[in-house]
């Protein structure tokens, strides 16, 4: 399969998260003050605006909100691994993050909204970063 | 209504009539038709003393154009917000006439994506210009416009039942207004469409599927053109060549992705009840509704936000092919062809204010009788992540 676009550095807001998926871990951001649950990463929490925002370690479970299956991207990469998923992911401590679904035999039958996925690191051919996207849980 | 402002209304419109216009620029088509806009409303280039503008390229902006047309506008504006630009740009022009500081604003587009063969729908370009906060997110997934937009339709049809049949209805009676509108037959006999005559719910569904669940006639075109428009205050209003349209009240907002959020409710859900307040008006006495059609779920969540329907109900309110000009019910939808079948170069809000103003001039090719009241809502980014809604509501007097 051709490499995914890879993340570009210098970027420090992304920074961290990319950091911990070459550990493979999965990462949010938590508000120290109010809880709330930040993703993507950024240097403010969404609820109160404090800037005690750790990183914490997720699961890496959660279920699919909504997907697509995408027939035609003309990005030359996209256009090679044909029709793929596009999803939005709730992870379960509450954050959603956008991915693919990989490892189903026919995403238009096999995938559908609600179902359960876990998190894996894609190692890429090329590119220092494996990338996250996930997998129906059997 | 004694109540109702009249303090700015649309006096003069132009759209550029091509779709595919090589050899022309986008700076070109928009300065084209800001003369043929200041023409149709009778005032002169010097009239001009607020300039509204997106700058989406060739030095545009509000400072770009007062310096290409040799103006010194007391107003200028750079919202630039996408598809939805104009409906903010309107809304800022009610807003600085009302306030006195302008009396004659210009809106204008242009655009060459058809010619220049700019992918917007499945251009999934990666890498481009500096990283941040957004793209080192998104990059490695191949996101896409029509990717996003199929996620609010996967989500609306799980939440609500929602079909491929409920929403081909809003192609169905877009692409008939486009069969009357010899603008919108020329922009898909020039850009190469399969048919450019009517279309029937089967057409819809065997249609190739582009990102599941929408279909191919279910995506807007992608064209050239653009088009301007002229706002001017109540003083200068009366003295104009066509009846003013009379700009009652507008609605701004964004939405984004949130932890949690629903998708399947837009931005347009905040912008359209501010919108209709202002204007004292209600989304049932809307004679023309000119709404995005940038898909057709687009088109479906939008309708809901605004309050014609309630969430989850356009797969009822959409029977009985009740959106077609010669429907007994009200709102009609996009009576020039929408950006499905008529014109769709990258941000359609213009046209959405532009036909608004020819049905409430009884000038439409597909005119609604004694059209009195419309509304224009646009809805710029990408309907399913990042979006603006902007609602403009038009009276005629």
């Amino acid at each position: 399969m051709p490499s995914r676009p890879q993340p570009r550095f210098p970027e420090p807001h992304t920074e961290p998260f990319w950091a911990a998926v070459k550990e493979g871990r999965l990462t949010y951001q938590q508000c120290t003050d109010c809880q709330t649950v930040v993703f993507t990463p950024r240097l403010v929490c969404t609820s109160c605006g404090s800037d005690r925002l750790p990183y914490r370690d997720s699961s890496g479970e959660g279920s699919i909100y909504t997907f697509t299956v995408v027939r035609q991207n003309r990005n030359p990469v996209f256009a090679e691994m044909g029709a793929y998923v596009l999803a939005w992911v709730d992870l379960d401590e509450g954050f959603r993050m956008l991915s693919n679904i990989v490892g189903a035999a026919d995403p238009t039958r096999d995938i559908s909204v609600g179902q359960r996925v876990r998190v894996e690191f894609e190692p890429q051919e090329s590119g220092d970063y494996p990338i996250p996207v996930f997998r129906p849980i059997a | 209504m004694a109540n109702q402002r009249r303090d700015a209304a649309i006096v003069g419109i132009h759209e550029y009539p091509l779709r595919v216009a090589p050899g022309r620029s986008a700076m070109q088509i928009k300065v084209e038709s800001i003369k043929a806009a200041l023409e149709d409303a009778g005032l002169k280039w010097s009239d001009v003393d607020a300039i509204y503008d997106t700058n989406d390229g060739e030095g545009g902006g509000g400072l770009g154009m007062a310096a290409y047309l040799g103006l010194s506008p007391t107003v200028i504006d750079t919202t630039a917000v996408g598809g939805s630009s104009y409906e903010f740009q309107a809304a800022h022009a009610f807003r600085d006439i009302a306030a006195g500081k302008a009396n004659v604003a210009i809106l204008s587009y242009g655009s060459t994506a058809a010619s220049s063969r700019r992918a917007i729908g499945t251009g999934g370009a990666t890498g481009v210009g500096l990283p941040n906060w957004q793209n080192n997110m998104e990059d490695p997934y191949g996101m896409i416009t029509v990717g996003n937009y199929a996620l609010v339709a996967r989500r609306h049809m799980h939440e609500y039942g929602t079909t491929t049949r409920d929403l081909a209805e809003i192609s169905i009676a877009t692409r008939l207004h486009a069969t009357r509108n010899p603008e919108a037959v020329k922009a898909m006999s020039d850009l190469q469409f399969v048919g450019t005559g009517e279309i029937t719910v089967e057409d819809v569904l065997e249609s190739r599927m582009i990102a599941d669940p929408l279909h191919l006639l279910e995506c807007c075109m992608q064209s050239d053109g653009g088009g301007a428009v002229v706002i001017a205050s109540a003083d200068v209003a009366r003295g104009t060549r066509k009846p003013p349209a009379w700009i009652l009240g507008t609605g701004e907002a964004t939405k984004y992705r949130q932890n949690g959020g629903d998708i399947t409710t837009s931005a347009g859900a905040q912008s359209g009840p501010a919108a209709f307040a202002e204007a004292q008006v209600r989304p049932d006495e809307i004679d023309i509704a000119m709404i995005y059609d940038s898909f057709t779920i687009t088109v479906a969540v939008c309708l809901e936000d605004l309050g014609f329907c309630k969430k989850g109900e356009i797969k009822d309110f959409v029977k009985d092919q009740r959106l077609r000009f010669d429907s007994p019910l009200k709102p009609t939808l996009n009576t020039d062809g929408g950006g499905l079948s008529s014109n769709h170069p990258g941000m359609r809000g213009i046209f959405l204010l532009l036909e608004s103003v020819r049905q409430l001039r009884g000038e439409s090719t597909s005119q609604v009788a004694d059209a009195r009241l419309a509304v224009a809502h646009g809805n710029g980014g990408a309907l399913g992540g990042s979006h603006s809604g902007g609602t403009v509501i038009l009276a005629r007097d």
